[in-house]
């Protein structure tokens, strides 16, 4: 189904594209997004609706993305020629051997967080020690674990599952949370911002930047300038969502339906706007898309020092910059 | 300006306006207190309405909530193995209608020491009931809700609801009851016994509730989430806070807050659905702390009253129309016959007292200026025509009286010198009468060939009667002299016949005197008059002694005296009316008889005429134009002797 609806569309966008006899020449590429569709991929889906990885030359297949279709796997499998995960996770497949490159850093900053209700007395990281702490597994553990050693904080971990109710409901002190996703679930769920306690991990020395492109070395080797063109139309998809946000968040709607997902748009609009603050953070002058030597030093000590890793990959090996590439 | 405005004008504002006011307070008052009474009875109504639905749903809920509880108790209690457990926990499906699936799930490990999950799980699926094992799948079930929150908060719970794709993507929820067993006198936390159930009936119950037109229901969960409302999209896909957030509704999400922290609540409240305006009553489910709000429209209900208030205000608004038109009535009765007055007013000023006046039609305070108006009218008429009558006899008599005055002076002598021959002596006269005819007269004429009389009277009072009795007197005088060269016999006379016949008791002031004009003796008698002066030649004026005898013409049985003086050539004689010792300024300042004097002192040695126009001219001076009030008379003779040489 969803097969047809795309090259229903990819039809449509061809019946109407003055490109003509460049078609013939498209390079076929896919993508898969690590999770089911959400304003999270806003710009590849924008990108893809408005065109801008055809006018880069690519035929581009966008994969659904799901709890059930890990993204590594993919690449590793070669079902996908590019897939969006979290940097820690590739350094980690990278660590263990498997030869992906990242293309493009996409999220600057961490939108991990932890959350504690101010009712549970929790102000200070300090506060949190003896509290019991909802936890998702894997990668998603190993900021809070760095930031509970960080403040020598003893706590309680207990699973997190997928909602907040256990949260909600006072089974936890603070839970884990997507700032684009479930912080603003939990302001939806009837808390008040100034009922929280939020964690941001960048205010703790401890940002991880998140969704990056990722391809494997030898596709990037093949054709670097596809992969450069995927970026770079990946990079417009963005930047036309953020200044469209209203028009994007009716593409990203429309995925989300046909991914049988419940769709709502408030909620896409806040982690519209989050990815915004998350890919181009006020703060920072470097050019969005890129992976900061500092940031990937820090991800690495910590996969080092949690054990996660043997050692850290060489920066200018496992990042590829497309603009000196290109040189 | 409004003061400057008509009376009717005033009035329809002040009344209009007045009657306007008390009526929107009166208005005002009747539609709150209207509104209030349907509010609180909507308030009532309202409360009742969801706490009797709220009832029937926690009865369901309870019922449905013993089942896993009695199911927890026999595990806790109880001792089982596999089959047997299996057996209850496809009985206790089996019969029980609400219930769709139940499950026992353990604590890994908890069941068998060598297994890690055991949750069998027995589900209605197609009429028959299904059994399968959540332990075996990659569903780790320990880290769901149903099974955390009861072991986290130890005790039981409902979860949120959500949709079950297996049990036909109808709206579930799942009771889920912890048990424990004693490991060592301690109690310890075994597992979870959960019953779910299909929430079909709960979304009927609830969508049922329709409050007329467009008051509806809706139910939300623990967390906010829209679980029945009339608008579909909603339904699970949002919470109220989201809506809120769409709708930027800061009210709406307190309205949210207050509902899942199990607060009940009457309160104002758009629809998300018409967004009417609405009173919302909620309150929570107690077993789950999900919250049922009920919408009543305002306008609905309040349409009756709206009418009745509409129909009111036409009223009002008619009443108030017909007051201003009954108020302009009046205003107009009242002020048409004053506007007509004032238009006859200014016809009447301009002389026309023939102008109709607007007729009298009310008793009132207009009706009686109107008859006041209408005598004045009349009066002014009557008066007027009156005055023109007097004008015109007054004019008459004036005219007459200037006639009688031009006679009365015409009997004076006015020829200076009267007798050019006669050496012996110098006379001049000078008579200034006041603007009406007066009483004053003087005369002189010889009686023989060396007497010569000369006389000056003053009648008392003024007008007709007194130049008439002058002219009797002075007539009389010349008259008794022809046959006397006595001044008090010739006064004694005319007194006498003065006498007779004076009904209206008139008198007369008289000096009389006779020169003779060889010898300058002088005889002389006075009859009430101002004494003369007499003007020596040498540089001396004196009052000539007079004998104080009354007035003629009062009394007629009066003997008048003779005096006599020897006048020496060169003196002359002064008499004169009280014109001139009378004669005022405008400060009320008589002339008086010393001013007199040393005006004739002054003049000494002039001759006569010049000394009477000099006198004359400082009594003019003296008065500055006052009004002269009596004739002003003055004779003067000087005797010059044989020679008739000039002594001055």
């Amino acid at each position: 189904m969803i097969r047809i609806l795309l090259s229903l569309s990819l039809f449509l966008i061809l019946g109407v594209s003055p490109l003509g006899a460049a078609e013939t020449t498209l390079k076929k590429a896919s993508f898969l997004p690590q999770w089911s569709p959400q304003a999270q991929f806003a710009g590849y889906y924008v990108a893809y609706e408005k065109g801008f990885y055809k006018a880069q030359g690519i035929d581009l297949t966008i994969l659904q993305g799901g709890p059930n279709q890990p993204p590594t796997e993919f690449l590793e499998g070669q079902k996908a020629d590019f897939v969006s995960m979290w940097l820690s996770t590739a350094l980690q497949r990278r660590s263990s051997g498997v030869k992906l490159t990242n293309i493009g850093q996409i999220v600057q900053r961490s939108a991990l967080m932890l959350v504690a209700k101010k009712s549970s007395n929790i102000h200070t990281p300090e506060e949190m020690n003896g509290k019991k702490v909802g936890l998702w597994g894997a990668d998603f553990q190993i900021q809070p674990r760095a930031f509970f050693k960080k403040y020598n904080l003893q706590v309680r971990v207990l699973p997190q599952s997928q909602s907040l109710n256990l949260f909600l409901r006072g089974g936890v002190d603070v839970a884990s949370a997507m700032w684009y996703n479930e912080y603003h679930t939990l302001l939806n769920s009837g808390l008040d911002p100034d009922e929280l306690t939020p964690f941001f991990f960048h205010d703790y020395g401890l940002s991880f930047p998140e969704d990056g492109i990722y391809t494997l070395e030898d596709t990037f080797r093949r054709d670097p300038g596809l992969s450069c063109a995927f970026l770079k139309a990946s990079m417009e998809g963005w930047l036309f969502a953020f200044s469209h946000p209203e028009e994007s968040l009716n593409i990203v709607l429309s995925y989300i339906s046909r991914a049988k997902v419940p769709a709502n748009r408030v909620h896409q609009r806040w982690m519209l706007a989050r990815m915004k603050d998350l890919i181009l953070p006020p703060d920072q002058d470097a050019p969005p898309g890129n992976l900061q030597p500092l940031d990937y030093e820090r991800v690495g000590r910590e996969l080092l020092e949690s054990g996660l890793i043997k050692k850290i990959p060489d920066y200018n090996s496992f990042f590829v910059r497309c603009d000196r590439a290109e040189k | 300006m409004l003061r400057n405005r008509g009376i009717a004008f005033k009035l329809i504002l002040f009344f209009t306006l007045s009657s306007g006011l008390i009526f929107l307070l009166v208005f005002g008052f009747n539609y709150r207190f209207s509104r209030r009474t349907i509010e609180k009875n909507i308030e009532e109504n309202a409360r009742n309405l969801v706490l009797s639905k709220v009832n029937r749903i926690e009865t369901i809920l309870l019922s449905v909530q013993k089942v896993p509880e009695s199911l927890a108790c026999f595990l806790e209690n109880g001792s089982y193995d596999k089959e047997e457990l299996l057996r209850l926990l496809r009985s206790m499906v089996e019969s029980n209608s609400e219930i769709y699936g139940s499950a026992i799930a353990f604590e890994p490990y908890g069941f068998d020491k060598k297994l890690l999950r055991f949750a069998p799980y027995y589900f209605k699926c197609d009429g028959s009931i299904e059994l399968t094992d959540l332990g075996t799948a990659s569903y780790r079930y320990e880290y769901w809700d149903w099974y955390q929150i009861p072991k986290e908060l130890n005790s039981p719970s409902w979860s949120e609801p959500y949709y079950d794709e297996g049990g036909g993507y109808a709206l579930m929820a799942t009771y889920s009851v912890p048990f424990y067993g004693k490991v060592g006198g301690k109690k310890e936390f075994l597992g979870i016994v959960t019953a779910d159930i299909n929430l079909g009936w709960l979304q009927e119950v609830v969508s049922s509730i329709k409050v007329l037109q467009t008051g509806y229901a809706f139910l939300i969960s623990k967390n906010g989430t829209i679980l029945t409302h009339p608008l579909k999209e909603l339904i699970m896909n949002e919470t109220l806070f989201g809506v809120a957030e769409v709708r930027s509704d800061r009210r709406l999400r307190e309205i949210g807050r207050k509902m899942i922290k199990g607060e009940s609540g009457f309160v104002p409240f758009t629809s998300i659905v018409s967004e009417e305006p609405c009173w919302m009553y909620y309150t929570p489910i107690p077993s789950n702390g999900w919250s049922l709000a009920v919408l009543f429209p305002q306008n609905e209900l309040t349409a009756d009253v709206t009418r009745l208030n509409r129909t009111v205000l036409v009223l009002g608004i008619t009443g108030l129309l017909l007051l201003s038109i009954a108020v302009a009535f009046i205003a107009r009765s009242m002020t048409n016959p004053l506007r007509a007055m004032a238009q006859a007013t200014k016809t009447i000023a301009t002389g026309n007292l023939d102008i109709d006046l607007p007729p009298v039609r009310s008793g009132d305070e207009v009706g009686k200026l109107s008859e006041a108006f209408r005598y004045m009218k009349e009066s002014l008429k009557e008066y007027i025509q009156q005055l023109t009558e007097t004008t015109a006899s007054k004019e008459r008599i004036e005219s007459e009286l200037k006639i009688a005055h031009d006679i009365q002076m015409s009997i004076l002598p006015k020829v200076f010198p009267p007798f050019p021959d006669r050496k012996e002596l110098d006379i001049y006269a000078l008579i200034e009468p006041a603007r009406e005819v007066g009483g004053d007269f003087y005369d002189f004429f010889f009686v023989d060939d060396e007497h010569l009389c000369f006389v000056i009277g003053d009648v008392s009072g003024k007008g007709v009667p007194a130049s008439i009795f002058m002219a009797v007197t002075k007539t009389l005088i010349k008259g008794k002299s022809l046959w006397d060269t006595d001044p008090g016999r010739i006064l004694t006379k005319v007194n006498k016949d003065l006498n007779q016949g004076n009904d209206s008791c008139m008198f007369v002031t008289i000096f009389i005197g006779i020169l003779h004009v060889k010898t300058g003796e002088l005889l002389y008698a006075n009859g009430g008059h101002n004494p003369p002066f007499i003007i020596r030649s040498q540089n001396d004026v004196e009052f000539l002694p007079v004998s104080k005898d009354l007035v003629v013409g009062v009394m007629e049985d009066v003997a008048y005296k003779t005096d006599r003086v020897h006048l020496k050539p060169g003196d002359s004689i002064f008499i004169y009316t009280d014109g001139i010792t009378e004669a005022m300024n405008e400060g009320g300042e008589l002339f008086s008889e010393g001013r007199l004097k040393s005006g004739l002192i002054e003049l000494h040695g002039k001759a006569i005429q010049e000394i009477i126009e000099g006198i004359m001219k400082e009594i003019h001076s003296f008065s500055q134009g006052a009004e002269q009030s009596d004739d002003i008379t003055m004779l003067a003779v000087r005797f010059k002797g044989e020679k008739g040489s000039d002594h001055g």
